[in-house]
């Protein structure tokens, strides 16, 4: 056989048939599959090997035909004709096989060898269609390959197919359709264009006559760039879509799609056996309760609350199990590095640890994530999300959305657990372009992954009685901002921008598969590790250098270790007034400051180990004999006298440690910008610290709680959790519920990362959509929660009563705004050309 | 005479069996799709909606003649889901608008 020959192979097929499965299962790569029309929106490209060589496999966007009418559709096309792949698989939804074959109609007429995954047989079985694939491979003259991509049936059958339909490749187009009345005309112009050889090598000359009688723009720019005498022959494709008009009734581009459809029908009903005939599906059993006009909307909202439920509050549950393990692989980390000073730990002591503080802070919501991500996949897969759609198209429309914003805003976070960067890509797909500009300026208020922690942490100190509340609280208000948003800015910002309708497939349901639920789970949470290994840590570092420098001045410090000495030489004394003169020589000089330090070590190691203490009393027994009666309870007098003095002076290191903290943070540049803030954002109650951690997650959201969390340092040592450091210090620093829900607020209307900014600018093809997305948030967040903290502090309001208040209102506004009709109404509607 | 308006003539009508777009228009009557209540048959008999719309209707498999069943509408009375061949779609009532169809 020839020498070894790689291919280029592209997979067509409408929407949801299940190329993006049959790409994973060809190449295995990851990528993102859901049973809901319109996933994949570019095209993306992967290889495997076979004995022949290799093959590049273009997973290509869902497109029901190829007209140029939408971004999908010409993403496609341009592939198919531009790069003119070796083989197409065209994956075709078995249990909608007639209108499948549209496009595998239009595929074998633009000259492509096309080989046939019939996917879906499972589905087309249970719905009582039996499907010949040997009289199908007959009548339509190409291979067809009966497949289950969920399962892998069929996958060495394709890739066999694949291969013998390149080597026969040479066979050229095939006119599988006559398109009856219009054919003289088609004849005609296929010569015309037939003339010019280079046109030809851009497309076949029959596929875009078709074109041209279609009136596609995209064939008559393909035929200004490339034909010389263009002029003319558009003039004479007018004339002809004018005559056959005339004569026959209906444009020929709907005479072409009822040929197409004739053949269909004709092929379907000599190839398909229905076994019941017209039996009600199970898809549709189950949706007269999920979608009944009374039932949508409850089991929408059970649906919501029931993931919440699960992964949020019962996930939290085994972040008690998991935080262990983190504090002691702090422990383990901090025995690698040098041991602490007296007053001021090494440098890179305390850069090692705030990182390692910042990534456990984080890593501690891995379960939670893990469970959301499989509730999600769950949603995604089963076919649930395009029910949503439905259910919420009306009110989305009346903000200017759209109810194929649903997805986006789904990834985008509805449910705590998305990232706003797929979610305003997937705004690709939405055809309405004022709804599509909408949703990625509003995606970014979901509540992204990287924003669960600062919720879950806030509500856990501040609204700890009313989780459940709070959790709903957040999930709905930032829809229901969004809206808001949506609507204003649809009204003033959008306004003019065209608009589209929604017209979308509804899928069959499917049982989501235990290993595709599980791999999908594991492989965000994968990545939700990496980042927080990545750049969240390098943000941290970032943050670190800012809050340590310059340092605080000499004087200072000289106060700080005068005070510390002066402590010292006060225990000395009281030592020996106790009477311990068999102990003195611990603490003479330099020893006494190594007595301290074990004495901390040790006390840090109790808390650690919490239950385990015991172990460690035998551990600082073995290894220090002599001085352990000193730092542990012993029955000697004098040494417990000691004992007390010892904690007497080690509080006192820690206060001068903690105010040496202070000093150094408030003075640093970034404690500054926090101070320099400060009037600002006092509206809203934020302090400089909470300044800094907002500051710092505008590179990565998660950095806020990272920030926070090595902001609050008192008694990381001991293993405790930043809730309960922040609780501690909040509760003396005079922190509020009223002032989290400010932050809470504050935080849904956050500008956009990085990373998502970054989106919008792709998206939008414009700075200026880039810096309104970060501009306005940031405003409107501000004022929203200095209203709430200023406001609520004034009304006396308590955080769970303003929560409340604060939702009625928007909930009121949102409301009024729905009534108010769209700017693009108010001018009615050219009427109706009738077409006779 | 508007499109919109001829649509209203339809809408009253029971649902139930077969005639679902009332007496005296079952004989070629212009009535719109998003007039038919849920349950009922009917026939596709042409398109008024132009361009994007137009091709992605008749990609979906609303082609003339085509039958089509309401399926039901959401709750707060917009999209509708419509049963065409083996595919359930849903579409605004705005685009079922500019769907003529006859009495099947
Ligand atoms: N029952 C069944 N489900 C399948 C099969 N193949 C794929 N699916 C499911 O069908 C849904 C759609 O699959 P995708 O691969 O995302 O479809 P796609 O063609 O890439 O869709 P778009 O990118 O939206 O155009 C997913 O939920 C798959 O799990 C199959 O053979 N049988
Ligand atoms: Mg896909």
């Amino acid at each position: 056989m020839a020498a070894r020959k790689s291919l280029l192979v592209g997979l067509a097929g409408q929407q949801n048939a299940g190329k993006s499965t049959i790409f994973n299962l060809l190449t295995g790569a990851n990528q993102h599959i859901a049973n809901y029309p319109g996933v994949t929106v570019d095209k993306k490209s992967g290889a495997y090997r076979d004995a022949q060589g290799r093959v590049e496999v273009v997973d290509l966007p869902g497109t029901y035909s190829l007209t140029s009418f939408s971004l999908e559709e010409r993403v496609a096309r341009d592939f198919l004709l531009g790069e003119k792949p070796d083989v197409v698989i065209n994956v075709v939804d078995a249990s909608q096989l007639k209108r499948s074959l549209y496009l595998t109609f239009q595929l074998m007429e633009m000259g492509l060898p096309v080989v046939l995954a019939c996917n879906m047989m499972d589905i087309a079985e249970s719905t009582g269609q039996k499907v010949d694939v040997k009289r199908l491979e007959s009548s339509l003259g190409v291979t067809v390959v009966p497949m289950v991509g969920r399962k892998g049936h069929g996958k060495a059958d394709l890739q066999k197919a694949v291969r013998q339909a390149a080597e026969a490749k040479a066979s050229g187009p095939k006119n599988l359709i006559a398109y009856e009345e219009l054919e003289p005309h088609i004849g005609m112009l296929e010569k015309k264009l037939a003339e010019h050889t280079n046109l030809a090598i851009t497309a076949p000359p029959r596929w875009l006559a078709v074109k041209l009688l279609e009136g596609d723009e995209e064939a008559f720019r393909i035929l200004d760039a490339t034909h010389p005498d263009a002029v003319n022959l558009r003039q004479m494709v007018q004339t002809m879509i004018q005559s056959f008009e005339e004569g026959t009734n209906h444009s020929p581009a709907d005479h072409i799609v009822i040929c197409r459809d004739r053949l269909a029908a004709r092929m379907v009903k000599a190839c398909l056996t229905r076994e019941k005939e017209n039996g009600v599906s199970i898809s549709e059993k189950v949706d007269r309760v999920v979608l009944n006009r009374v039932l949508a909307p409850f089991v929408l909202v059970l649906s919501v609350y029931l993931i919440y439920e699960i992964s949020i509050v019962q996930g939290y549950k085994l972040t008690e199990y998991t935080w262990p393990v983190l504090a002691w692989l702090r422990e383990a980390v901090s025995s690698l590095l040098p041991p602490p000073e007296l007053l001021e730990d090494s440098l890179l002591r305390s850069l090692v640890l705030w990182m390692v503080d910042s990534a456990n802070t984080l890593l501690n919501y891995v379960p939670i994530f893990f469970i959301l991500f499989m509730l999600i996949a769950v949603l995604e897969d089963s076919g649930y999300m395009a029910r949503i759609a439905f259910i919420l198209d009306r009110i989305f429309h009346s903000f200017g959305l759209h109810g194929q914003s649903t997805l986006p805003f789904i990834l985008g976070g509805v449910f705590a657990g998305g990232c706003a960067v797929p979610g305003v890509m997937a705004t690709k797909g939405i055809p309405d372009e004022r709804s599509r500009l909408a949703t990625i300026l509003t995606v970014p208020y979901m509540n992204c992954l990287a924003k669960a922690p600062l919720y879950i942490l806030l509500i856990n100190i501040y609204f700890a009685a009313d989780k459940s509340w709070a959790l709903f609280f957040i999930s709905t208000i930032t829809i229901i901002m969004a809206l808001i948003i949506a609507k204003v800015l649809t009204y003033f910002v959008l306004r003019g921008k065209e608009t589209a309708p929604f017209v979308m497939e509804m899928p069959a349901y499917h049982t989501p598969t235990v290993k595709g639920v599980l791999q999908r789970a594991y492989e965000r949470t994968w990545q939700y590790i990496k980042k927080v290994g990545t750049i969240v840590v390098a943000v941290s570092v970032c943050v670190f250098i800012l809050l340590q420098f310059p340092g605080i001045p000499d004087e200072s410090m000289l106060n700080y270790t005068g005070r510390m000495e002066k402590s010292m030489a006060d225990f000395r004394v009281k030592a020996a007034k106790a009477g311990g003169e068999a102990y003195q020589k611990y603490w003479e000089g330099e020893n006494l400051e190594k007595l301290l330090l074990l004495y901390d070590g040790y006390r840090a190691a109790k808390m650690a180990a919490g239950t385990g203490a015991s172990s460690v009393d035998g551990e600082y027994q073995a290894a220090y004999p002599e001085l352990y009666p000193l730092i542990a309870r012993s029955k000697d007098k004098a040494a417990k006298k000691i004992t007390g003095l010892l904690r007497n002076l080690s509080k006192t290191r820690k206060t001068i440690r903690r105010e040496i903290r202070g000093e150094k943070i408030e003075t640093s540049f970034f404690g500054r910008v926090g101070r320099a803030l400060e009037p600002v954002t006092q509206f809203a109650g934020f302090d400089w610290k909470v300044n800094i951690a907002l500051i710092s997650s505008f590179a990565a959201r998660e950095s806020s709680v990272a920030t926070l969390g090595a902001l609050f340092q008192e008694k990381a040592d001991e293993g405790a959790t930043l809730e309960s450091r922040m609780e501690a210090e909040g509760k003396s620093g005079g922190r509020t519920p009223l002032g989290a829900l400010a932050i809470i607020i504050f935080f849904a209307l956050y500008p956009p990362c990085l990373a998502t900014t970054i989106m919008v600018k792709v998206q939008t093809a414009s700075y200026k959509w880039m810096f309104f997305s970060i501009i306005f948030p940031t405003v409107l967040g501000l004022v929203t929660a200095s209203a709430v903290y200023t406001l609520g502090g004034a009304l006396g309001l308590s955080g769970v009563e303003a929560m409340k208040v604060f939702y009625v209102l928007a909930l009121a506004l949102a409301a009024g705004l729905a009534f108010i009709p769209d700017p693009l109404m108010k001018h009615p509607q050219p009427t109706y050309v009738e077409q006779t | 005479m508007f499109w919109n308006r001829r649509r209203n003539n339809c809408q009253n009508v029971e649902a139930g069996a077969a005639p679902c777009l009332g007496p005296g228009m079952l004989n070629g009557c212009d009535c719109a799709l998003s007039g038919v209540v849920k349950g009922c048959r009917c026939r596709i008999r042409r398109h008024h909606a132009h361009g994007a719309v137009r091709q992605r209707l008749l990609d979906m498999g609303f082609v003339p003649n085509a039958e089509v069943e309401v399926m039901r509408v959401a709750t707060l009375g917009d999209p509708m889901e419509v049963k065409v061949g083996d595919s359930f779609i849903t579409l605004r009532k705005h685009e079922a608008d500019q769907i003529e169809i006859v009495n099947n």
